[in-house]
């Protein structure tokens, strides 16, 4: 019988939430890196017992786990494990550099900070980890200041794909309030050279010759907070999703706005419809439905929660535009928590489960594309992400 | 405390290091030469490298901001990395002190 295995990144800590099929029971390990902020963590589509972990830290900075045992044990690639004896040449691990040189294209060394002036391109941390869909040891990290690295050897060792900040528009990509954070890595499976990502505050951009250069495709989008509402980047793109069957259709949550591409993101049109509020993090595509994609609304910018205490995710079986509330199991009333934009994922089981996880500690799952839904943990620290393995 | 003198040096390193290094307690640390933050730190990365770029930038090798170095009750932080220790770590008696700044509330 199929397994489904939720891998869920915390403030605090990494949790591992797995279930049989039926999706009723669940069985909680964890917390993995207690104490420490797990951005995300996702399984090798080649391998799902191959799962990469972000963990890092105000204080200590960035690490890369992995695990190869489906997330009961982890090491640090490279790393030996325990009390070792040194090594020479000493161990270089999770070590992110940007790459600045000009072999590999323009040099940029900065970007627009938060009050119009330059501002040097700093590693903070790993948002978003993309295992390759065919080699288990080749993995993407998304990173702030915006920036996409490769490690080609299981997480040891990292480049950049300086293509990416050398095209050109680099100096116009600003923070948003959450840092400026390359956050989403979309790869085409179809075409193994194009993939997308998503940066906040820059916008959308994608390649189409395996990562040496990349183009803006934000056309279409309309932000009526930066001084251009049409400009080439700038925009607050919080998440995209595609359907691996139709990957030239693109969703996007924008700050507000949600927005759909049938063009590979040359193009771009609103589906926000009758939404209550266009604003929110989320969105994800039905595994089995190309035309049907999950958003939960959340109130405004200002107010990060959902309308009215009442928690709601949103489903439009049109790919936008006509939207129905999906409401059964989930608190309407007094509800204040936000769900962020790697806090979704879906299954792919014959009845397609959808999970969300909440800035309040929930991780809640709906076994049945979103008509009913259960609490799977009540009480966990706040969610930052949530990813979703279906096993044989 | 001559180049040539080797030293074993305990370091104290706050919970989530310690947890990371899989280690419980003090770690003693062999310092060939002269015992400084520095020496003691490349020779604590080596031992440990799990800890590269936890403590120091890895690009920079700047302290990282939220971490401080105290021994024998006194603030080292802003010493110069290549500065010695006191004495009575150099000895083993007093540990180098690596400090999470409390933050948070």
């Amino acid at each position: 019988m199929s397994k489904v295995r939720v891998l869920v990144g915390t403030r605090k800590g990494a949790f591992i939430l797995t279930s049989d099929g039926k999706r009723d029971k669940w069985e909680v390990s964890g917390p993995f890196f207690a104490g420490w902020e797990i951005y995300h963590m996702k399984g090798s589509p080649v391998d799902p017992d191959h799962i990469y972990a972000s963990q890092t830290s105000g204080w200590f900075g960035q690490l890369v786990q992995r695990s190869t045992d489906g997330g009961k044990t982890w090491h640090q690639p490279g790393v030996p494990d325990g009390d070792a004896k040194p090594v020479w040449p000493p161990v270089i691990s999770n070590k992110f550099v940007y790459d600045a040189s000009a072999e590999t294209g323009k040099p940029l060394t900065t970007h627009q900070w938060y009050d119009g002036t330059q501002h040097p391109w700093e590693f903070k941390r790993v948002w978003h980890v993309k295992p390759s869909l065919t080699d288990v040891n080749t993995v993407y990290a998304g990173v702030e200041d915006a920036a996409i690295f490769r490690s080609m050897d299981g997480g040891e060792s990292w480049q950049e794909l300086p293509g990416l900040r050398g095209h050109g528009t680099g100096p116009k990509w600003q923070p948003g309030a959450g840092g400026m954070c390359l956050h989403t890595i979309l790869l085409d499976p179809t075409n193994p050279q194009r993939m997308y990502i998503a940066i906040s505050a820059a916008g959308a951009f994608r390649t189409d010759d395996g990562g040496q250069t990349w183009k803006p495709i934000n056309k279409g989008l309309h932000s009526p907070y930066i001084p251009d509402p049409a400009a080439e980047v700038g925009h607050c793109v919080h998440h995209i999703a595609l359907h691996p069957a139709r990957p030239h259709v693109l969703f996007m949550q924008k700050h507000w706005d949600v927005m759909r591409s049938n063009d590979a993101g040359d193009n771009w049109t609103e589906v926000s419809g009758n939404l209550p509020t266009d604003f929110g993090f989320v969105i994800d595509v039905h595994a089995h439905e190309p035309e049907t994609i999950y958003v939960v609304p959340i109130k405004s910018d200002g107010e990060h929660f959902p309308l009215d205490g009442k928690l709601a995710v949103y489903r439009s079986r049109t790919g936008g535009n006509e939207w129905e509330a999906l409401t059964k199991g989930l608190p309407q009333k007094d509800c204040y928590v936000n769900v962020l934009r790697d806090a979704m994922a879906v299954d792919t089981l014959d009845k397609c489960g959808i999970y969300f996880g909440t800035t309040g500690g929930q991780v809640y799952a709906s076994p049945d594309g979103g008509d009913t839904w259960q609490a799977i943990v009540h009480d966990l620290p706040a969610v930052l992400s949530v990813e979703v393995q279906t096993l044989a | 405390m001559t180049a040539g003198d080797t030293h074993t040096v305990q370091v104290a390193l706050p919970y989530h290091l310690r947890t990371l290094a899989r280690v419980e307690g003090d770690v003693a640390i062999e310092i060939a030469g002269p015992v400084t933050v520095r020496s003691v730190l490349d020779a604590l990365e080596a031992r440990y490298p799990m800890l590269m770029g936890t403590i120091r930038d890895h690009v920079t090798q700047q302290r990282r901001p939220f971490l401080r170095f105290f021994a024998c009750g006194e603030d080292l932080t802003h010493d110069p990395p290549d500065a010695p220790l006191p004495e009575a770590v150099a000895q083993g008696k007093e540990p180098l002190m690596v400090v999470g700044a409390i933050a948070g509330g």
